[in-house]
């Protein structure tokens, strides 16, 4: 560790240099994953597809960084990158300063989709990543049973995910998420299809998990309001091609009450701001 | 009749207080009851019309030369039975029918397995076991008995034979249908290649592979069967044989009953054997259906 260079390089890049005391730059914090103008083209049948472009982002250590921006706009592929399920085109995605190689085993990925296994329950399912491990049986149950209460998903054990409602799903893919406690958490749109007042205790979970266990976090989105009110930062994206419109350090405080911000004023007028922001790119998508 | 029908009219509406607490739940499962047994008796009937018809028929219409005769079946098959003929024959066929089968899944599943995950040497193989394929394993039979001889054992290998690409065949589509996201998510985790072949590989291509043992059955009973037709002097198949010939069609029905016997039971064995390995299963298919 660099201190005080490490100091400067994360001022400089704040946008909003009146954050003083509340926003993340209070703590500056050593990059974890860094895009340095990455690029990614897909080949599909119909001709090349530029998902992103010229993104250069550096998440720090124990931040929670949201992406938001339209469906489509290459969110999900900086995810994919940053756990090296597949390389740039351009550009270089670097984990703790090294090329991230395939299957980035330091981040715990939370897709749209559960990919919880249907043959197993619930305790089988959170085990999985402590079987892989290689943790004596006793000592693996209690540590599950410890992550199923923290998730509140106590007294399921034996159930089947097909048995489970979305929520408790997403739970339970949190649980085995946490199970084998990576440095950095990628989500990918984790409570999309859930209702909203289950989403919102889900997002409280989440940020109540990610500040007290000092996750790192990349947490995609496609809902501005979702983006603010989680973020230490919010990354703001363009329609396809995404490149990067904007980034905001989120003006509120690291213990925030996520049910009252509906009535904080800072919270409001960014939220509001952004939409401004991504409203054009709504318009030319109707084309 | 009448009587039974009209009861439970008139005893609903008198305790209908008490019963509206009863969940719907529980009418709609007395419900489904009650189709069950009518369902049930419809087949009866069907049974007892169809025999009926068959034992007037006989003799009369139709010679029973050709036909038989059901009361005549059901004595043979009798005599067969109380003098463990029955049983002897049935139980070689079964023998044979069952390791055959035992032995071609195991050799099926590992060959689906293997080269489910082995995309090249798929690839190599392919033209191989096409051909292979679409050879049919009856014509095996004249080679099978000049390398293993009449004995039961070129019947389990003729059985195995058949039985290997139904269940390899299924093996190996359940195997490369499993999602790639899966997989991609347990190597995040840590997975090595033997993880993800026992705890995601496997257990997702196990549908598939009951699939192909669940086909499997009738084919090895044809195998079975049909080895013993060729060459041998014990099994369900040389029963039909000897029956038909001395021209005792009765004891040829009465094999075929018998041989139908034997494929219920192994149907539900296998049937049995899929519950217990998918328990999974069971609780999506109780589960209220939701589109």
């Amino acid at each position: 560790m660099v201190p005080t260079t490490a100091t400067v390089a994360a001022s400089a890049e704040s946008e909003t240099a009146d954050g003083a005391g509340i926003g993340p730059a209070s703590a500056p914090a050593p990059t974890l994953i860094s895009y340095e103008e990455v690029g990614k083209t897909f080949e599909t049948l119909q001709g090349d597809v530029v998902a992103v472009r010229d993104i250069t982002l550096d998440v720090r250590e124990g931040e929670f960084v949201t992406l938001v921006g339209p469906s489509g706009c290459g969110k999900s592929t900086l995810l994919n990158m940053a756990a090296g399920l597949f390389e740039p085109t351009t550009g270089t995605v670097r984990y703790r300063g090294s090329v991230v190689a395939p299957y980035n085993q330091r981040v715990g990925y939370m897709t749209q989709n559960d990919h919880l296994l249907p043959w197993r329950d619930v305790m089988g399912n959170v085990i999985v990543p402590l079987e892989i491990r290689g943790l004596p049986k006793g000592e693996a149950r209690d540590r599950v049973e410890e992550l199923l209460a923290t998730v509140g998903l106590k007294g399921f054990e034996k159930s089947y995910p097909s048995q489970l409602s979305g929520g408790m799903r997403k739970r339970c893919a949190l649980a085995r998420l946490l199970a084998y406690d990576p440095e950095a958490l990628l989500m990918d749109e984790p409570f999309g299809a859930l209702d909203a007042q289950l989403r919102l205790k889900m997002q409280i979970e989440i940020r109540r998990l990610a500040m007290s266990l000092g996750k790192t976090t990349v947490f995609v989105t496609h809902d501005l309001d979702e983006a603010v009110s989680l973020a230490d930062r919010c990354v703001v994206f363009t329609h396809r091609p995404g490149t990067i419109a904007r980034v905001v350090d989120v003006p509120l405080p690291r213990e925030r009450d996520l049910l009252g911000l509906r009535h904080n004023a800072a919270y409001r007028d960014l939220t509001a701001e952004l939409w401004d922001l991504l409203s054009p790119d709504l318009e030319r998508m109707e084309d | 009749m009448a009587d039974t029908t009209q009861r439970p009219s008139t005893t609903l509406p008198a305790g209908g207080s008490v019963v509206a607490a009863t969940s719907k739940a529980e009418q709609r499962r007395l419900a489904e009851r009650r189709r069950r047994q009518k369902i049930w008796l419809a087949r009866a009937l069907l049974l007892i019309g169809i025999v009926s018809l068959w034992q007037f028929s006989a003799g009369r219409l139709v010679s029973d030369f050709f036909i038989g005769r059901p009361s005549e079946i059901a004595e043979t098959l009798y005599i067969w039975a109380a003098s463990g003929k029955l049983f002897f024959h049935a139980g070689i066929t079964s023998i044979e029918a069952l390791l055959g089968f035992l032995l071609g899944s195991a050799i099926g599943m590992t060959f689906g397995v293997v080269l489910g995950r082995a995309q090249t040497l798929a690839d190599v193989l392919d033209p191989f076991i096409m051909m292979f394929y679409s050879l049919p394993k009856i014509a095996l039979a004249p080679m099978f008995i000049l390398w293993f001889g009449i004995g039961i054992d070129m019947k389990i290998y003729l059985t195995a034979t058949i039985v290997f690409f139904l269940v390899f065949l299924n093996t190996y589509s359940g195997v490369r249908a499993v999602s790639r996201e899966q997989i991609a998510i347990m190597r995040l985790m840590g997975a090595s290649e033997s993880d993800i072949l026992r705890k995601v590989v496997i257990p997702s291509a196990i549908t598939w592979v009951f699939n192909g043992l669940r086909l499997s059955v009738p084919y090895a009973l044809i195998g079975a069967i049909v080895g013993e037709l060729i060459a041998s002097n014990k099994g369900l198949g040389y029963l039909l044989a000897d029956a038909s010939g001395q021209f005792d069609t009765s004891g040829m029905f009465a094999a075929l009953i018998a041989i139908m016997m034997l494929a219920l039971l192994l149907n539900f064995a296998v049937k049995w054997f899929e519950k217990r390995a998918m328990p999974w299963k069971t609780v999506e298919d109780k589960r209220e259906m939701s589109i």
